[in-house]
């Protein structure tokens, strides 16, 4: 006998007391702290903070907790959160030449100011799975103080090897969060849907170009990774004010060269630029960025890496899984509008098939 | 003002939201928007959508306006597939409950405004009341061509002729226009618009309707509107005139004719009943002693 | 990609203090953005507004609301000749909206006018184009009075979206040729721009979708 099914509120209660219970786990064994995850899983940290758009180890670490591990759902809380905060202006640009280097690498040089610093890398590691980890091996300190060192792409541009860096517009730049995007999309429009783009789909599109698909002959200038100085011009104090540093990862892909009859070849810039340290992301970045620069550079079109609106548009997890994750839902109604029409047809066409038989 | 919502655990960092969660500024942007939506009908105007604290695809744009336009002396209905009690009708009303203290209905008439998910309620809306849809894919054209930048373009010179080709290519296919819901619609004459996924049985609820609606897509950061008493039309041929569903019996609880039916399965032996998709209409009419053929098993099961 | 940082601006106050908007910003803004809502929904029909502040003078009580609710540092405003030509005017809409004031009415998205009688012409300010006819601005008309309107009075007869079967309405005052101005606005469709009749105690709404002559 059907009963309408009722009591959805019950349900969602029951549902979010029993995810509290899963996400504390075995009750016998440790609450996680947020200053471990910050501290011990950094990396997780540093992506829901990139991805999330919102430089907070502390809340990002949180998100990652309540979220149970899973990044994007960690992404999404503070995505929520983040929309209700007050927004006060915009940064001057952060100077990542005057960044407190911890890690640099350039593939283009063999040796450069400042030198090749590898710094906290899984680079080189054999990925053998630590059996010491599993119990608490302490790792070996870090001896190294971060010092400024000069960008690769500066030395590259002192002798008009590269393409300037875009000039500073002194304006404001558009905010993706506080304006609707309409393609075709401006420089600094584009840098940040990237840069909040998912790593996972940018690194695919990535790869794509390297293969082929939009290819734009890359090499790694340069990976740099430390501590930037934020500085925010108060307008009623009439001066700069820093509210402190940040951790950035710079990726500058030195790629194709142009040249025409009036200008002497030279080489294009592909960037990225992303929150803490977010290596994969920015080197991806940085090639899908520059893929996307096919049309001013002259190049033909053609890969899906170059296809500005399908790329920007689908480059948000928080909105693919929100969508995606939206076809569980109940959609009954469209079902059955669907179902009946179903039918009618087959009804439709049994009745023509015994019309024809019945003729023959 | 600012309601707080402090988190309660030792470590947990202090996180302040505002009150009915969208802040002024954001209020403001979107109902300028609302307003421009409403002086050109069917026009979907861009906007700033905010990330709301459900997933987009859920209903993100729907809440937005709904949360630009509600004041403290609203009542408010939330419904999904016509339903009061589904998830995420009870999940998004719990939202405005929580964060703008508003008074809540499941009775119809009762609302002064209803966000809905894919139906419009059975009982005529009233000038007193406005209807706020939630949509995913706000672009009626989106299927036709995937790129807003030639979308944008097509309804700038009201080509629509690319939709009735693909609507006729339906009836040359199958016999029949094969869109049965989020049937495209013209709107005061001028745009095509996507009325989201209600099913076309409530297409014609649109036309001439006394309530001002409002459409909005979080996601697609998009809102439009049709005002109140606009001339709404179904897209359709003239050798394929646009028709509504049908179905072939009234509800099995409150025996209605000519209202949406959900489909229920009871058994693995083909054993199926309908019933009406708006509940409130349902239990409406059976408070008021219509019965359909189910009702008393119905009542035999709730005695138990 | 911005930061978000905890940096209180200081406002940086004027000589003198405008004096008070909304006594409730949150549902001041409310209520009088639902009236203006449902104006522009239901042309021609007024809609009660309730501002609860006085403005510094010509600005009227309701024109100000309509602006309080809906305008900040992303709304430029456009002051015809007699609210420019009192600093207050200026100095108590900056200091409540944010909202930069300028001189250009192509440079417009809201338009505040104390004298209907000497508006410019509706295609000086911003229609919208093609592809986004929403990038246009709304224009506030201070009038007297509604129905019965004095000497200054238009009669307009309404029809199109939002309008059940016809609506007549008088205002005043309005420029003589006010029907025929709106009748080349509506031929511009989609593009235009929308008015807001501010009266005493309410406000009627002119969206650029109605189709309008005299009568």
């Amino acid at each position: 006998m059907y009963v309408a099914a009722k009591g959805g509120e019950k349900a969602i209660r029951n549902a979010h007391r029993l995810l509290a219970k899963r996400r504390r786990g075995n009750r016998n064994l440790p609450d996680i702290g947020l200053a471990q995850i910050a501290e011990q899983l950094a990396l997780a940290v540093d992506r829901v903070m990139a991805e999330g758009s919102l430089y907070d180890a502390e809340l990002a670490a949180l998100a990652v907790k309540q979220a149970r591990g899973d990044l994007i759902e960690a992404i999404f809380l503070i995505r929520a959160f983040r929309t209700t905060l007050p927004r006060f202006g915009a940064s001057t640009p952060v100077d990542t030449g005057a960044m407190l280097v911890r890690r640099r690498v350039s593939a283009t040089f063999k040796d450069l100011p400042g030198g090749q610093l590898l710094g906290p890398t899984f680079d080189y590691t054999h990925r053998l799975l630590g059996a010491g980890l599993g119990e608490g091996g302490e790792a070996e300190m870090m001896p190294a103080e971060p010092e400024a060192m000069p960008r690769v792409t500066d030395l590259l541009g002192a002798d008009g090897l590269i393409e300037p860096a875009p000039a500073e517009e002194g304006e404001e730049p558009f905010d993706i969060t506080r304006a609707p995007v309409a393609f075709p999309v401006d420089r600094a429009t584009r840098l940040q849907m990237l840069a909040r783009g998912d790593e996972g789909y940018l690194l695919a599109l990535g790869y794509s170009t390297q293969r082929g698909f939009g290819r734009t002959h890359p090499f790694v200038g340069e990976i740099r990774f430390g501590d930037v100085e934020v500085s925010f011009f108060a307008e009623e104090l009439g001066f700069e004010v820093s509210p402190g540093t940040v951790q950035l990862t710079e990726c500058q892909m030195v790629t194709q060269f142009t040249g025409s009859a009036s200008t002497p070849p030279q080489f294009t810039r592909g960037y990225g630029l992303v929150f803490g340290q977010c290596e994969r992301k920015a080197m991806s970045m940085a090639l899908v960025e520059r893929a996307l620069r096919w049309a001013e550079l002259g190049e033909e079109k053609g890969a899906p890496a170059q296809d500005e609106e399908f790329v920007l548009a689908h480059s948000d997890n928080v909105q693919a899984t929100g969508f995606v994750e939206h076809l569980k839902l109940p959609h009954y109604v469209d079902f059955q509008a669907e179902l009946d029409l179903v039918r009618r047809m087959r009804a439709e066409r049994e009745a023509a098939a015994s019309l024809k038989e019945a003729a023959e | 003002m600012n309601a707080m919502v402090t988190g309660s655990e030792a470590e947990m960092p202090e996180i302040g939201y505002n009150f009915a969660y969208l802040d002024e500024q954001t209020k403001r942007m979107i109902r300028r928007a609302i307003l421009k939506a409403i002086a050109i009908p069917g026009y979907q105007v861009p906007f700033a959508a905010r990330e709301m604290p459900m997933p987009y695809g859920w209903g993100t744009g729907g809440v937005q306006v709904t949360a630009a336009v509600l004041g403290p002396d609203d009542v408010l209905k939330v419904i999904d597939q016509g339903a009061d009690d589904t998830t995420n009708a009870v999940a998004i009303r719990g939202f405005f409950e929580k964060t703008a203290r508003v008074a809540t209905t499941t009775r119809t008439g009762e609302a002064s405004v209803i966000q809905t998910r894919h139906r419009i309620p059975e009982q005529k809306l009233s000038e007193d009341q406005i209807l706020v849809y939630q949509v995913p894919i706000p672009e009626p054209l989106r299927f036709l061509e995937p790129r807003e930048t030639e979308t944008r373009e097509l309804h700038a010179l009201a080509e629509y002729g690319l939709m009735h080709v693909k609507l006729y290519e339906d009836i040359a296919r199958h016999g029949h226009i094969a869109t049965t819901y989020a049937y495209p619609v013209e709107v005061a004459g001028r745009y095509v618009m996507d009325p989201s996924p209600i099913p076309k049985f409530d297409n014609p609820k649109m036309d001439d309707c006394p309530a001002l609606q409002l459409f909005g897509a979080g996601r697609e950061k998009r809102i439009y509107a049709i005002p109140p008493y606009t001339r709404v039309v179904s897209l359709d041929f003239e050798d394929h005139p646009f028709e509504v569903q049908h179905f072939a019996k009234p509800c099995a609880m409150c025996g209605a004719r000519g209202v949406y039916l959900d489909e229920v399965i009871l058994d693995d032996r083909g054993g199926r009943m309908f019933v009406c998709s708006d509940t409130d209409h349902c239990e409406t009419r059976q408070a008021e002693g219509h019965h359909g053929e189910m009702w008393g098993g119905m009542l035999a099961e709730d005695a138990r | 990609m911005h930061m978000v940082c905890a940096i209180t601006p200081v406002p940086t106050l004027p000589a003198a203090v405008p004096g008070p908007g909304f006594a409730d910003p949150v549902f001041g803004a409310q209520a009088v953005f639902r009236a203006v809502m449902n104006a522009l929904a239901r042309p021609g029909r007024p809609a009660a507004l309730v501002a609860g502040f006085t403005p510094p003078v010509p600005l009227t009580p309701e024109a100000a609301a309509v602006v309080l609710a809906l305008c900040d540092h992303e709304t430029p405003i456009w002051l015809d000749a007699p609210l420019a030509a009192v600093p207050e005017v200026a100095a108590f809409l900056r200091f409540h909206t944010g909202a930069p004031v300028v001189t250009d009415p192509a440079a417009a998205r809201f338009a505040l006018i104390a004298d209907p009688m000497g508006m410019p012409d509706l295609a000086a300010f911003p229609t919208g184009t093609p592809d986004y006819p929403d990038a246009s601005a709304t224009l506030v008309l201070q009038v007297s009075g509604l129905a019965d309107a004095g000497t200054d009075a238009v009669s307009l007869h309404l029809e199109g979206p939002g309008v059940k079967g016809a609506e007549r309405i008088a205002a005043g005052p309005l420029p003589a040729d006010l029907a025929r101005r709106l009748a080349a606005n509506r031929r511009l469709f989609p593009r235009g721009v929308d008015l807001i009749l501010a009266a005493p105690g309410a406000v009627v709404g002119l969206p650029r979708s109605t189709l309008v002559r005299e009568g």
